[in-house]
């Protein structure tokens, strides 16, 4: 059991699939406006990444090595169609603000990358287990930079007034960057350094090293 | 598992059925085939690949046609909530159904003539009638204010109405901004002249600069502004910056959106054309003198 565990609980921070594999980044900046988009969001990816890998995993003996990648492709393909069936259905005003990014989870790296990594190797359970776990991590990270992007950039969560704003006869002028999708990366940035000072095996070796000139090759004593 | 044994009972008969069927003996064959061939074989590619199509397009399928009412359904109820909003009528808590049947009243108007024209009301989609050859206008590039391209012939508004009386129009606009194509209502009062709310149902503008659009405070703005000077041209429009009230021609200008040059732009221009001899002149006209 010890094993499930870990499988579920390490992609939240020790193998974050954002913050560590840098995966996963286009939709995190698009969609981390608003709370509700991003839970949404964070919903729609982890069941996609859960089921797909679960799918992926009880067919891996068959399926053929030549087409491997669009075999994969077409299950994670038709989940995500399914989804969005589903979020039109039940949550449209969401679905409408979302739009093109629930489409785009197919090409999502989290969802491949699982499929691959993971899922190929294997049994279904413990790859559905594998896929939530990274679903959650992904979900993780949406949360805390959407919950900065909504505070900071119209003061509101979840779509409930939390600064009053300036314009409303309130006192916080909010910061409008934080609406544009580059304030994402921004945060993003720091959570990934935050993580990094938190647990320092997490930092990558360096390429390369810059030479001190006095001692560099073409360097003349 | 108290089940158990009821499942396997029913395991049992099915596959009793199962293995008096004929054609379920071929397909268990061929299956235990292919599951025995290596991976890598042509024929096993093929079947894999054919057999994976069929059951996600049966997933997906399932999916859509059994979703499709509910959706339709939102569709509807979302359009139905636009255009109470515009007109005003739209609170927290209102039945929008019931509101929507009592207070508003959906025609089609021959846009190039102004005349009301029969049809099905309900089913008629302006929005494909647009890109319909049959059905739209091609518009040339001095007439194509908007960025456009094509209008439909018939358009479907919306009367506002109290009792028999018409409170106001609702006017179906649409233009391009920075990004996208906005569409929206634009709600006049029966005078034809004097506006009263706009709204912004589907656009894709920039996210807290051209998409500040649909900002309730924004909008507010627009009330009480007039479309038409007195030669009848359409003055209407956005200007850069706040409009200052007290100086002669306000009523016809409403503050541009901050940091969203192209997409206050996009909109005076979607107004100028819709209010255009090209878009609703005719019609308003008509619903001036008729009243």
């Amino acid at each position: 059991m010890s094993d499930t565990k870990e499988v579920l609980t390490e992609p939240l921070v020790t193998n974050n699939p954002i913050t560590l594999q840098v995966l996963g980044i286009c939709s995190a900046l698009a969609v981390t406006s608003q709370m509700s988009t991003s839970l949404i969001m964070a919903i729609a990816l982890t069941s996609v990444t859960a089921c797909s890998s679960a799918a992926i995993s009880s067919i891996r003996n068959h399926i053929p090595s030549s087409i491997r990648i669009i075999v994969q492709m077409t299950i994670i393909a038709s989940l995500v169609i399914v989804v969005d069936q589903v979020l039109k259905a039940f949550a449209y005003d969401i679905s409408k603000q979302l739009s093109v990014f629930v489409g785009l989870i197919i090409t999502n790296c989290i969802v491949m990358g699982r499929a691959e990594a993971y899922a190929m190797k294997n049994p279904p359970m413990a790859s559905f287990i594998d896929g939530i776990g990274n679903g959650l991590g992904y979900s993780l990270i949406l949360v805390i930079v959407a919950f900065f992007r909504e505070l900071l950039g119209s003061g509101k969560l979840l779509g409930i007034e939390i600064f009053p704003l300036i314009k409303d006869g309130g006192w916080y002028e909010p910061n409008g960057m934080m609406l544009l999708p580059p304030s994402a990366f921004f945060l993003i940035g720091l959570i990934i350094w935050v993580f990094r000072q938190w647990k320092p095996e997490q930092n990558e070796a360096a390429d390369f090293k810059i030479m001190d000139i006095s001692h560099g090759e073409g360097g003349h004593h | 598992m108290p089940n158990e044994k009821k499942t396997c009972k029913y395991a049992e008969k099915l596959n009793e059925k199962l293995a008096g069927c004929e054609h379920y003996q071929k397909f268990a064959k061929y299956r235990d085939h292919i599951l025995s061939l290596g991976n890598d074989s042509l024929e096993k590619t093929i079947a894999i690949a054919l057999s994976l199509c069929f059951v996600c397009a049966i997933l997906v399928s399932i999916a859509a046609v059994a979703l499709r009412p509910l959706q339709i359904e939102n569709k509807a109820m979302d359009m139905k909530k636009n255009i109470l909003d515009v007109a005003g009528l739209l609170q927290d808590g209102t039945d929008v159904h019931e509101a929507f049947a009592e207070r508003i009243e959906a025609k089609l108007v021959d846009v190039a003539t102004g005349d009301y024209v029969d049809g099905d009301v309900d089913a008629y989609d302006q929005r494909k009638a647009a890109k319909d050859p049959e059905q739209n206008v091609v518009l040339t590039k001095d007439q194509d204010l908007a960025s456009i391209r094509t209008r439909a012939k018939i358009a479907k508004v919306y009367l506002v109405k109290e009792g028999n009386t018409v409170k106001s129009i609702i006017l179906p606009v649409h233009g391009y901004g920075l990004w996208s194509t906005m569409y929206g209502f634009l709600a006049l009062d029966a005078d034809g002249q004097t506006v009263q709310s706009i709204n912004f149902y589907d656009q894709g503008e920039t996210p807290g600069l051209g998409a500040e659009v649909v900002n309730p405070n924004w909008r507010a703005l627009w009330k009480g502004k007039k479309v038409y000077d007195e030669s009848g041209s359409v003055s209407l429009g956005l200007i850069k910056g706040l409009v200052d009230n007290s100086k002669a021609g306000s009523e016809f200008q409403v503050d541009g959106l901050a940091g969203a040059t192209l997409t206050s732009v996009g909109v005076t221009n979607l107004v100028k054309y819709w209010m255009s001899q090209e878009g609703f002149a005719a019609y308003l006209a008509k619903v001036r003198t008729k009243g």
